[in-house]
């Protein structure tokens, strides 16, 4: 036989189904752009906003509810027009959505580690384990992800204050809509585990001698991540959507620091008084943001799940 | 002291319709460089055999007695820590499918540096350098490359030679095969069999090979373990067994070979099928299936139908059967008649 030549990472990404399979499908490419495009608005916002809307000194108040481009009244140096502070709306948007997307995947990044961790163990491990973990998750599925965080989110507003809550707003939203939605990571993940448990490369290792510890993580959890990825797309969007909710119901961002959700609140009160840009263009950007990364996630399903190929 | 011994091994399963028993009064001995073969029919527990060697039966399935002396110490009771020294380490183990037993999203090299290094202190250079050496010896061609190569990349033979070379990786003292060969196409049965034998008669590794396969057992072991629903019914030399099988079971499945049959008939056959372990005949498990149940006087033996055969010594081998018991009683009666 013949020297065969290793591909390398480069090449083997290029000869990939994954590759292949985005180049064919338009709606995935969109998709792509679309939500580059907004991440890196989001990540470079402080360089792109033409303002600071965290800045007091910067804000005027007498340029308040001023109306996007292109209505009469407007201000050029306002493209999306202001809030009823007269921040510019453009760069309250670009920094709400950093905020948005920070929350979402930070509390998809902790979900998926509690998450995956327990899914891993009631899977390999078994019996025991297996029951207490899953009754537990079962518990955390029982309470809606809004219950759990409006508990919390008054209990901390209670106790320690509002202007406490304020300063650590991020971090608790973060370990909030984390700890309310982990168990859909742990399900997937230990009905896949139980799958690849019983196949013979789980049998080799353990003869091997190697520790259940390496086994879980080495060996089963690598053959697990496709559905892990898939989920992840979807909780992705549902974190930023509940983040919205949050801030909707006044449990989220302090207004001083907008999330896409505060900001569709601040601007609900002007919606009558005819400011509906305030409420609208952060709600179509949160909704345009969410959207793509579902069909993302749909593209990815596609992808991962061999029994969908369409040949 | 052999290096194997195994008393008496009792495994059950613990299910909802209380205990199955899957092994029973199992006992053999293996000694550096020697090679067993177990056979016995699908289900009859030579897999769980193998398993419980390194008492790595899955649950609900546990060791309820028995012992398993290695290099003089107790395997059955064993903590978790010191088993994962012997497991791969000492005792390795060679699965049927290497379509499976490889995983499939870490490399050759990973997969191998990663044992060794569960077990020595060494680098990752170092540990590469024993895995291209263990590849070169199971003439795996370019190892060089295939250590970065994933399984997917390989042939089902390659593949094997892959396997064989992780179960020598550490130089253990014992290769537990269960039917190594089985999955493999015809053509490379022969050549990895005799790979595998070579290594283990180079490296003096003692060797158990389960399989199916009576005709590999013959050429290849020296001394082999029928299994009939969880029991060792008859073991001794292999040479002995095959020209002259005790045990009915055992003239049954020698009598099944196809070389056996005249051409231009129907190939012999046991009648029936081996009884699920759950639900076992009474007496002796094979009395359903069994040509010599009746005794000279044409009646069905009672103590077949009532009572397990114990083992009787009968030449160099072991037999559980109560006809073979009655004849060696006899022939015993015999012959002190004739001291007398």
């Amino acid at each position: 036989m013949s020297d065969t030549i290793v591909p390398g990472r480069w090449a083997r990404f290029r000869d990939s189904y994954l590759l292949y399979s985005f180049k064919r499908d338009l709606i995935a490419q969109v998709s792509l752009v679309i939500f580059a495009l907004l991440i890196f608005a989001a990540v470079f916002a402080p360089w792109l906003a033409p303002a600071n809307p965290y800045d007091l000194a910067q804000i005027d108040i007498l340029a308040s509810e001023l109306p996007p481009f292109w209505i009469d009244g407007a201000d050029p140096a306002y493209l999306m027009g202001t809030d009823a502070q007269g921040r510019d709306l453009l760069s309250t948007i670009l920094y709400g959505a950093r905020v948005s997307l920070i929350i979402g995947f930070g509390a998809v990044l902790m979900q998926a580690v509690i998450g995956v961790s327990f899914g891993l163990m009631a899977g390999y491990l078994g019996g025991r384990v297996d029951a207490f973990l899953m009754r537990l998750a079962d518990i955390q599925l029982s309470f809606s992800t809004l219950m759990v965080a409006i508990i919390v989110g008054a209990l901390v507003k209670a106790i320690f204050g509002g202007a406490t809550f304020s300063e650590y707003a991020v971090p608790l939203l973060v370990l909030i809509i984390g700890l309310a939605e982990w168990p859909q990571y742990a399900r997937t993940v230990r009905a896949s585990v139980l799958a690849e448990r019983s196949k013979e490369y789980v049998d080799a290792a353990r003869v091997m001698g190697l520790k259940s510890r390496r086994i879980m993580f080495r060996h089963i959890l690598p053959n697990t991540l496709s559905p892990i990825f898939v989920i992840s797309t979807v909780q992705v969007a549902n974190a930023i959507i509940s983040e919205a909710a949050l801030s909707f119901l006044g449990l989220g961002m302090p207004e001083t620091h907008p999330s896409l959700g505060s900001l569709i609140k601040s601007g609900f009160d002007y919606i009558q008084s005819g400011s509906w840009w305030i409420t609208l263009i952060p709600g179509a950007v949160l909704v345009i943001l969410v959207l793509v990364i579902n069909l993302l996630g749909d593209w990815l399903r596609d992808v991962l799940n061999p029994r969908l190929y369409k040949g | 002291m052999a290096l194997l011994e195994v008393n008496n091994l009792d495994v059950r399963f613990a299910l909802r319709g209380g205990d199955v028993r899957a092994l029973r009064d199992v006992c053999f001995t293996l000694d550096r460089g020697e090679r067993l073969g177990i056979v016995g029919e699908s289900g009859a527990g030579k897999s769980v055999a193998a398993f419980s060697l390194l008492n790595l039966i899955a649950k609900p399935g546990y060791i309820a007695g028995g012992s398993i002396i290695f290099d003089g110490k107790e395997l059955s009771g064993m903590k978790d820590r010191g088993l994962r020294r012997v497991r791969g380490n000492r005792i390795s183990m060679i699965f049927q499918d290497p379509m499976m037993t490889l995983n499939p999203v870490l490399s050759i090299g990973e997969q191998m540096v990663e044992s060794l290094k569960a077990h020595r202190r060494i680098s990752t250079r170092e540990a590469r350098a024993i895995a291209l050496h263990k590849l070169n010896q199971v003439q795996i061609p370019s190892p060089e490359t295939r250590l970065d190569q994933y399984p997917h990349e390989l042939s089902g033979g390659m593949r094997q030679r892959v396997i064989i070379a992780i179960a020598l990786l550490l130089d253990p003292d014992i290769i537990i095969a269960d039917e190594p060969t089985t999955a493999l196409d015809v053509t490379i049965q022969a050549e990895i069999m005799d790979l595998l034998l070579e290594l283990c008669d180079k490296h003096n590794v003692g060797l158990v090979l389960i399989t199916h396969d009576l005709g590999v057992v013959s050429q290849v072991t020296q001394r082999m373990l029928v299994m009939y629903a969880g029991r060792v019914i008859e073991q001794g030399p292999t040479r002995e067994i095959i020209n002259g099988p005790q045990h009915p079971y055992t003239q049954g499945l020698i009598n099944a070979l196809p070389q056996m049959a005249t051409p231009g008939s129907r190939l012999n056959q046991i009648p029936g099928s081996m009884p699920s372990l759950s639900n076992l005949p009474s007496g002796c498990a094979f009395h359903p299936r069994c040509g010599f149940v009746n005794d000279a006087n044409g009646a069905p033996r009672k103590a077949c139908l009532d009572k397990v055969p114990g083992f009787v010594d009968s030449g160099n081998c072991r037999v559980a059967c109560h006809m073979v018991a009655e004849l060696v009683n006899q022939q015993q009666r015999d012959s002190r008649e004739e001291v007398l």
